[in-house]
């Protein structure tokens, strides 16, 4: 067994693996905490706070006007690269083969002339996240192992796909052989990290806009 | 051999280690999972710094909200996360000292009002107020609320008052009715509705207490006072307790019961108001068998019915200050307005009004430690350079601790501020702050029979 066939054999089916069994354990580990009941009359009907609380998921992805002013560079630099990293996951054409070969369904894909110019943009707007959060007093205050790590990992997926898609440094083997093992190991930290936002962004988004709406305050 | 209260609250007293660890592992056991949610859904972002005052004020990041409750996060994961068992096995999160904890008291207590503003800016929805009550209850139990608060929060929950006066509130309610020359029904039963008055209200600013009853009065609707739970605010609430928070809860809600009241009218008294309508049927243990409203939309409430009918105030040189538990909080946003445009009143609003609103300073306790107040005077800066952008000359709001807060900024800027710098000498110049209660009060509008 070579190194690629490795990295995509049992390594990522291992990672694979700890990658669902972690997630699920993580969010188990927090649903399965007391729920306390709320014995104060709401102010809205179940309907309404509830179908608020599902809005509030997808409304505060947008920073309320008052705001922006102080967050909005902020938030367009972390949406930014969020923007470039999904592109780039879903609309390459490689990726979009080999979940064809998963799933057994595909679509269009961009150029990849452009999703390399994406992916240098994105690789630019990380080095600028980190510059960030080491420059900046109270995103320096709060950074732990978690947050440094996890750049560190994704950083190393996409400077590893860049390096593959231009065959740059070794053999392409080797190259696709190393991102796929980056690709392995960013899933095997995805459950223990702060990569569970992606997760977690929907309860809590959803938990608060609902708390709120039912005392018919805004979220 | 130092005394309970010192032991629990100076500060200066070592803490017993063990002590510390049962507060944390309390804390832990008892988060819940809407907190838990909350608490492992930071990413780090600190976005929350930009929209608290203290760190507006200050730009020291320690004041960064989510940052006041980081050893709570490390309870947390030590002791109720996921991977707790790992996290103690190997050594990544090490136990809370006592040493971190007094550090955080100036965090928890003295730099943070509760005001929820942080909750509207986080880009993961996590209310940090909620987590920061909950880290105020740990606190509590490790003997660290302020030593103010801690005392006010005994005294309630034994007498009714948070403090002793020379003359028992009940008497003091009675000698400002004949001073202001209103009825203060006192200890009736089978009345519509009960009401309370803020401590802050009996002890400066009597006239707020006779608007409430005459405002009453002249809906003619049957109401009382009671001997027994007279004070709105919640001390236990402030203080982090809460056990001591439900003990004077519920002294409040089994006097409703008591006189049959089929509401219990909170006054302008932001705390209090969220205390009774959105935490004690939880402390009771069941739905409460009354309703509970705030003064201003239950005024509302009769303005849209027809049975309160006011003047015309006619006035354009008004701004408005948002009680935050009220409005942010609390969900009654439209009622002081709508009350406000009834009586002609054109508001300069503030340029963070209504759910921004920036809060006084004063709330959750914070007007009453003294070791906040060089802290809460720089932070209210923000707020007062607003209101002087209105150009009013006269500062509405609809929560005596707000009122206090400011008048007490009035007299401390004007002892302080440099000379000729008006723009930092309290609310709207040096007018004290108005309560829209009293204004109302001075507004009835009067049937006259021909």
């Amino acid at each position: 067994m070579d190194l690629l066939e490795f990295a995509r054999g049992p390594a990522l089916k291992v990672s694979v693996g700890i990658f669902c069994l972690g997630v699920v354990w993580r969010i188990a580990a927090v649903a399965g905490l007391r729920i306390r009941r709320e014995l104060s009359p709401a102010r809205t009907s179940v309907l309404r706070y509830v179908g608020d609380g599902l809005v509030a998921i997808g409304s505060r992805s947008w920073p309320h006007p008052e705001f922006i002013k102080r967050t909005g560079a902020g938030e367009a630099l972390g949406y930014s690269y969020h923007l470039g990293l999904f592109t780039i996951i879903l609309l390459y054409g490689p990726h979009i083969a080999l979940l064809d070969s998963l799933f057994g369904f595909t679509w269009p894909c961009l150029p990849s002339s452009l999703i390399t110019g994406i992916a240098v943009v994105t690789l630019t707007l990380f080095v600028g996240v980190l510059f960030r959060r080491v420059t900046s007093p109270v995103i320096r205050m709060l950074s732990n192992f978690d947050d440094y790590f996890t750049w560190f990992i994704t950083m190393s997926v996409l400077v590893t796909g860049l390096a593959t898609s231009a065959h740059l440094g070794a053999r392409y083997e080797t190259l696709l052989a190393i991102h796929i093992l980056s690709v392995d190991a960013l899933l095997v930290w995805f459950p223990f990290g702060k990569l569970m936002h992606a997760f977690y962004i929907f309860p809590s988004r959803a938990i608060n806009g609902a708390i709120l709406a039912r005392k018919g305050a805004p979220s | 051999m130092s005394t309970p209260l010192e032991q629990h609250s100076s500060g200066q007293a070592r803490l017993p280690e063990e002590r510390v660890a049962g507060a944390m592992q309390s804390f832990s056991r008892e988060i819940g999972a809407m907190s838990a949610f909350r608490l492992e859904s930071c990413i780090h972002c600190g976005m929350c710094a930009d929209a608290c005052h203290y760190y507006i004020a200050t730009e020291d990041p320690q004041y960064t909200p989510i940052w006041k409750v980081e050893p709570f996060k490390q309870a947390y994961k030590r002791e109720a996360g996921a991977f707790a068992p790992v996290f103690r096995w190997l050594g990544l999160k090490r136990a809370v000292t006592a040493a971190q904890l007094t550090q955080w008291r100036h965090l928890l207590f003295d730099s943070c009002n509760l005001c929820g503003r942080c909750s509207l800016i986080c880009p993961m929805g996590i209310d940090v107020t909620e987590l920061i009550e909950q880290a105020r209850h740990a606190m509590f139990d490790a003997g660290l609320a302020p030593a103010e608060l801690y005392e006010k929060a005994a005294h309630q929950r034994l007498t009714g008052q948070p403090e002793t006066s020379v003359e028992p509130y009940r008497e003091q309610l009675t000698a400002i009715g004949a001073r202001y020359d209103v009825a203060m029904p006192l200890d009736q039963t089978g009345v519509d509705i009960m009401l309370c008055v803020p401590r802050t209200d009996i002890v400066q600013y009597p006239a707020a207490v006779a608007a409430l009853a005459r405002v009453m009065t002249f809906l003619d609707v049957s109401f009382t006072f009671r001997s027994d739970a007279l004070v709105a605010e919640n001390y236990g609430h402030y203080a982090g307790s809460r056990e001591w928070q439900r003990d004077i809860s519920l002294r409040l809600i089994e006097q409703a019961i008591a006189c049959g009241a089929k509401t219990l009218l909170v006054p302008e008294c932001g705390h209090a108001y969220s205390v009774l309508r959105w935490e004690a049927a939880d402390l009771y243990g069941a739905p409460l068998p009354f309703e509970v409203m705030a003064v201003s939309e239950y005024l509302a409430k009769e303005l849209k019915a027809g049975r309160l009918k006011l003047e015309k105030a006619l006035r354009e040189d008004v701004t408005f200050q948002d009680p935050c538990q009220l409005t942010r909080k609390g969900g009654v946003q439209e009622a002081p307005r709508t009350l406000l445009r009834a009586m002609g009143v054109e508001i300069k609003e503030m340029q963070d009004h209504g759910m921004f609103s920036f809060c006084c300073g004063g709330g959750g306790g914070v007007v009453d430690i003294d070791s906040a107040a060089p802290l809460r005077y720089r932070t209210m800066e923000t707020k007062l350079r607003e209101i002087a952008a209105t150009g009013a000359t006269t500062l509405l709001t609809s929560c005596s601790d707000c009122r206090r807060t400011f008048d007490d900024a009035n007299r401390h800027f004007a002892d302080h501020s440099p000379a000729g710098s008006r723009s930092l000498s309290g609310p709207a110049g040096d007018a004290p702050a108005a309560s829209l209660l009293e204004l109302i009060a001075q507004h009835l509008h009067h049937e006259t029979s021909i």
